[in-house]
């Protein structure tokens, strides 16, 4: 199952584990991608709270867990490689997995449809 | 004709080439003419060299404790004539004031006038400790009370602060103020009102100040949304920091009632003193209801930029918020001066020191030798001009660059990306075009409430003949923009030293520093 | 006028092209009670450059400039000999009036230096890296310390009692204001302070300066064994940045911030300002420091280059959530130090060091000649604390007004703490001749 949220994060839901990273569109519009923190193993999270910082040359934006969990792992070749970011939002540059303890959450999400419909609105 | 034969056939005009037949100019050395190729320092050294000629230590045993330095630290050594020519290479590559026009907004490029300098570099102005006796530094504490003066009158503000190191340096000092006064009558306040188009710098002070940031809307006249700012009043705001003349160039017109409102909710009004500028001599500070305010000295009183400071950022306060002014303080006392260092007497509720010794006395020095220099009629005068310069360059370039809001302006003028529309030329491509057309850009992307923002603040120091000149330019870029030439605007600039820089390889992988690169191997 | 280019003609023209009659139809949106109609009462009107000067010059004769005098003033300013070349270069005016290297293609000039800056301080220090250049030393110490607890995500800091009061109160300032805690005991006068005992699981730095202000050299590697183990930085403060030209660098003995006063290279006295702050650091904290950092980059034709790089930190962009509020450097006091640190060089750099600690040694064992009077460090670089048998700020006076500026009396920088009344600091730098030594001597022996 793949959620999109409207801070333009993705969630690829597999059981109860959930990878999340940002759109192809959200890293259009950052530009290239210099520099990302991803959050720590064993870090707790609530649904829209801070997890993870990806930064451009021009801008830094905060990145939001799309649920409530706790984080198993952030995807350590971004601290070298940030531009896997550009390269493959929705595969290699996913920023962290994370244990989802609130399923019912993921229903508030848009799906690939929906998302790409909220694209179109934004114009 | 004895003397034909010395000019050897050399000719005094220059031959009828046709320069289009020739390729590009390559030069064996790199340097191109006057734009020369310079290395690092550390790329020139020799050992044993030096451009300084010290004594010979007379051998006495150190009393170090034993941690005397051991192995070497790696400093180049270089000659005098080595030095004097690198650093020249280097300033032949950047661009001032003194080199052309510099309109960049929000900034304040305006001449740095030279007498200044000579002032700041009496030894009886430069070469004082700040620790001297009180006694030995009666001129230069006459100074700074004499700068006071200067300040407080042309703001109407009763007090004021100097010792703050730059701009930003002020909004804490004048925060900080802030917070002291709310704390001494037991209040505590946790949001601070700062508007959308506010310098970086306010949200940042605020948030170092334990503040939490309340952004307000701008109208569409480029102004404070009153009604948002209404609602978002309460007992828990603790001030407002508002720009004005703000950072799209315009004067807040309702700022009378901006400032009634917040006293009435118990809160203050901190005024960004960045554009003073526009309104020195014009209008006082204190007669729109502001509590403080800081002034960069290095915009309105002209000390230099230096390619990013020093500034300095003295503060204007209210009799409410004077208590709280930071230490040091002059006062004058049974005719002498004294440095007050301790919180006591006046100063006992004094939020304490804000850098190690008075202030950036150096500036001080270069700012009153300006307003001296202006007086008072010359200082309205500069505001004066300031304002028509920037409204005339809005007139001029209206019709054919969007200009985000309607005039009159008051000191610089903002326009936006909408001319460009569909051009494929952006407004970074167009800064760098005006580049090689020998212009310092205007500000680019700030501020944020406008898409593309370019602008554009021409000074009071600018002659009507260098403002129509970029104006020209500007009208003719914008034809070749909207012709279709997009692809020569995204290569500018070309006539640099340098073309446009990688900035995404510099923040992946930072290289902060020079390092020895290994040594090559041997040849087999 | 002279610095406004304007004439009538021009000012009609302009206001015929904007369809205004007269400027003052440019200030409508300004409310009328705002309005003034006139210059300003009660300041005087224009003056050209030679009544300025008079003005000027005449205040600056009421002062008593240290070149003029024999001078031992140091504790956090130093009077050093500037090359001739060092003014003349920033004087220059691409240097002078330009700004912040926003447009990297037209400032490589400025951007080129502060990498040099950089280097230089890096390299001094014995760290990795380095910024281009803070406000002065003591606000570049207490970005120290916002950094460290950034870093740490702690809240407390400890401050030797060896630290520069000033940089001390600048800390507390803004702990007070900013919410963190300090633990600072009192003025470490024998240097035998014990602060690893005040560190603890919430410390999350320990400030030490050396040498400190009362001028102990020390050995720090004990002391930032005692803060790592606790998981705290230890930030070294440096006000004399020459003695990094005979000590063992800071970055040497664990130092994992060191922040430095750098005045003494390249930039006057000034009465206090503008200085020129030193900010170094390890690697891994770089995307937490404070200030500008200039970084090497290629151009579009792959030639190298420098931009302003790491942006992300500032203000500028990061607003509520910057590393600092802080938005410019001392760029044109970093030109001058790196210029003048360019003179020296390896070989004038060391000597200069030396110069200083031999004029302090020899200043030193004047005074100890001197009945009642002791030198309190055993180790020290040109700066020590001299115990009198008398008020330190009574014996300034008296020698001033002989006019011998005979250093700082403790009670200027302590003045609630009268077990230091009869403390005097004094420093010794290259610039003290053999006479100026003999006229401190005599003269403090006359007036003991």
């Amino acid at each position: 199952m793949l959620k999109f949220s409207k801070d333009h994060e993705w969630i690829r839901v597999d059981g109860s584990v959930g990878t999340v990273g940002i759109t192809a569109y959200a890293q259009s519009q950052l530009g290239d991608v210099v520099f990302v923190e991803v959050p720590a193993a064993g870090k707790a999270l609530q649904a829209g709270q801070d997890a993870a910082v990806v930064e451009s040359v021009k801008a830094a934006s905060d990145v939001y867990s799309p649920v409530d969990g706790t984080v198993i792992e952030g995807n350590g070749a971004l601290s070298d490689t940030p531009e896997l970011v550009n390269e493959d939002p929705m595969g290699e540059g996913w920023f962290f997995r994370i244990s989802i303890s609130n399923p019912g959450q993921l229903g508030a999400l848009m799906d690939e449809e929906a998302y790409a419909a909220y694209l179109e609105e934004l114009g | 004709m004895t003397q034909m034969d010395r000019s050897q056939g050399r000719l005094a005009r220059p031959a009828n080439d046709d320069a289009d037949t020739l390729a590009p100019v390559v030069t064996a050395s790199g340097h191109r003419a006057l734009l020369l190729e310079e290395p690092l320092i550390f790329e020139q050294g020799a050992d044993g060299r030096t451009g300084v000629d010290l004594p010979e230590p007379a051998g006495r045993p150190s009393r170090l404790g034993g941690l005397d330095r051991r192995g070497a630290i790696g400093l180049p050594g270089l000659s005098e004539p080595q030095v004097v020519r690198h650093f020249t290479r280097l300033s032949q590559k950047n661009y001032g004031i003194d080199s052309g026009f510099f309109p960049l907004g929000s900034c304040t490029m305006k001449h740095n006038p030279r007498l200044n300098e000579k002032m700041a570099r009496l030894p009886g102005f430069a070469d004082l400790h700040p620790l001297q006796p009180p006694e030995t530094v009666q001129g230069a504490l006459a100074l700074i009370h004499e700068l006071a003066h200067w300040l407080t009158t042309l703001t109407g503000m009763p007090a004021v602060a100097l010792s703050p190191a730059a701009g930003a340096h002020g909004e804490f000092c004048g925060m900080a103020a802030i917070r002291s006064a709310l704390a001494a009558r037991g209040d505590v306040r946790r949001r601070v009102l700062v508007p959308e188009s506010a310098h970086g710098t306010n949200p940042a002070t605020a948030a170092v100040l334990g503040y939490e940031v309340d952004p307000i809307p701008a109208t569409d006249r480029g102004r404070v949304d009153l009604a948002a700012f209404k609602a978002k009043l309460g007992s828990d705001v603790a001030a407002v920091m508002i720009t004005n003349p703000n950072t799209c160039g315009l004067f807040e017109d309702e700022i009378q009632d901006i400032s009634r409102l917040i006293h009435e909710a118990g809160g203050f009004f901190y005024c960004d003193g960045a554009n003073f500028n526009a309104i020195v001599g014009r209008v006082r500070p204190a007669d729109l209801g502001v509590d403080c305010m800081h002034i960069n000295l290095h915009k309105t009183f002209s000390t230099p930029h230096g390619g990013g400071g020093p500034g300095s950022g003295p503060v204007v306060l209210s009799a409410a918020l004077a208590p709280y002014a930071p230490l040091p303080m002059v006062v004058m006392e049974q005719g002498q001066y004294r440095l007050v260092e301790t919180a006591e007497g006046d100063a006992a509720a004094s939020f304490g020191r804000l850098k190690a010794f008075h202030g950036q006395m150096g500036m001080f020095v270069r700012a009153l030798a300006y307003m001296k220099s202006h007086g008072a009629d010359g200082l309205r005068q500069v505001a004066s001009d300031a304002v028509l310069n920037a409204n005339y360059i809005l007139a001029r370039l209206k019709g054919d660059i969007t200009a985000s809001f309607e005039g009159p302006t008051m000191h610089e003028a903002l326009f936006d990306d909408r001319f460009l529309k569909d051009t494929g030329v952006s407004t970074l491509d167009f800064a760098k075009a005006l580049i090689d057309e020998g212009f310092h850009p205007m500000t680019m992307y700030f501020p944020l409430v406008v898409h593309g923002a370019m602008l554009i603040e021409p000074t009071e120091t600018e002659s009507k003949q260098s403002i129509d000149q970029f104006c020209d330019t500007m009208l003719s870029l914008a034809r070749r923009a909207k012709e279709g030439d997009a692809a020569s605007f995204q290569a500018a600039p070309r006539l640099t030293p340098r073309r446009r820089l990688d900035e995404t390889q510099a923040a992946r992988k930072p290289v902060l520093r020079w390092t020895q690169p290994a040594l090559p191997k041997a040849a087999e | 006028m002279r610095y406004l280019p304007l004439t009538e003609t021009d000012r009609r023209q302009m206001l015929a092209t904007i369809g205004v009659s007269s400027v003052d139809d440019l200030f409508v949106d300004v409310p009328p009670s705002a309005r003034l109609s006139g210059p300003i009462a009660g300041l005087p009107h224009h003056q050209g450059e030679l009544g300025v000067e008079r003005d000027l010059k005449r205040l600056a004769a009421r002062n008593l400039d240290a070149g003029s005098v024999p001078f031992f003033l140091g504790a956090g300013a130093y009077r050093h000999h500037i090359p001739a070349s060092v003014d003349t270069i920033i004087q220059r005016g691409e240097f002078l009036t330009s700004y912040t290297p926003y447009q990297p293609e037209i400032a490589q000039g400025t951007l080129q230096y502060l990498f040099e800056f950089q280097t230089q301080v890096a390299m001094i220090t014995g760290m990795p890296v380095a910024n281009a250049s803070m406000y002065d030393g003591s606000t570049a110490c207490v970005e120290a310390v916002a950094m460290a607890n950034r870093v740490t995500r702690r809240t407390k800091a400890v401050l030797s009692g060896g630290l520069h009061p000033h940089y001390a109160e600048v800390v507390k300032t803004h702990a007070d204001l900013s919410g963190f805690t300090v633990a600072a005991p009192g003025p470490d006068l024998a240097g035998t302070e014990d602060l690893a005992s005040l560190i603890d699981s919430e410390t999350s730095c320990v400030v030490v300066q050396n040498p400190s202000v009362f001028g102990h050299v020390r050995d720090l590697r004990p002391l930032a064994a005692a803060a790592h183990a606790k998981g705290a930085l230890l930030v070294v403060v440096v006000t004399e940045v020459v003695s990094l030209g005979a000590l063992t660098p800071p970055g040497e003995m664990g130092a994992d911030i060191v922040v430095a006063e750098g005045q003494s290279i390249g930039v006057g006295l000034n009465f206090g300002g503008p200085y020129v702050g030193l900010f170094a650091t390890q690697e891994k904290f770089v995307r937490q420091m404070p200030g500008r950092l200039a970084g090497e980059t290629v151009d579009a034709d792959g030639k190298r280059g420098w931009v302003l790089t790491l942006s992300t930190r500032e203000q500028h962009i990061r607003r509520e959530k910057a590393t600092s509020n802080i938005c410019t450097n001392s760029g044109l006091c970093a030109l001058a130090f790196t210029v003048h640190m360019s003179l020296l060089g390896e070989a004038g750099f060391t000597r200069l060091a030396a110069l200083n600690h031999q004029s302090a040694c020899q200043t030193a064992d004047r005074l100890a000649a001197i009945p009642g009077v002791e030198i309190v460090p055993t180790a020290f670089f040109n700066e020590f604390a001299v115990r009198l048998p008398k008020p330190a700020a009574a014996v300034v006076a008296a020698l001033a007004e002989r006019r011998i500026l005979a250093g700082v009396p403790a009670s200027r920088l302590w003045p609630d703490d009268a077990s230091l009344a009869n403390i005097l600091l004094v420093a010794a730098t290259e610039t003290v001749t053999d006479d100026d030594v003999d006229a401190l001597a005599t003269a403090l022996a006359e007036v003991l």
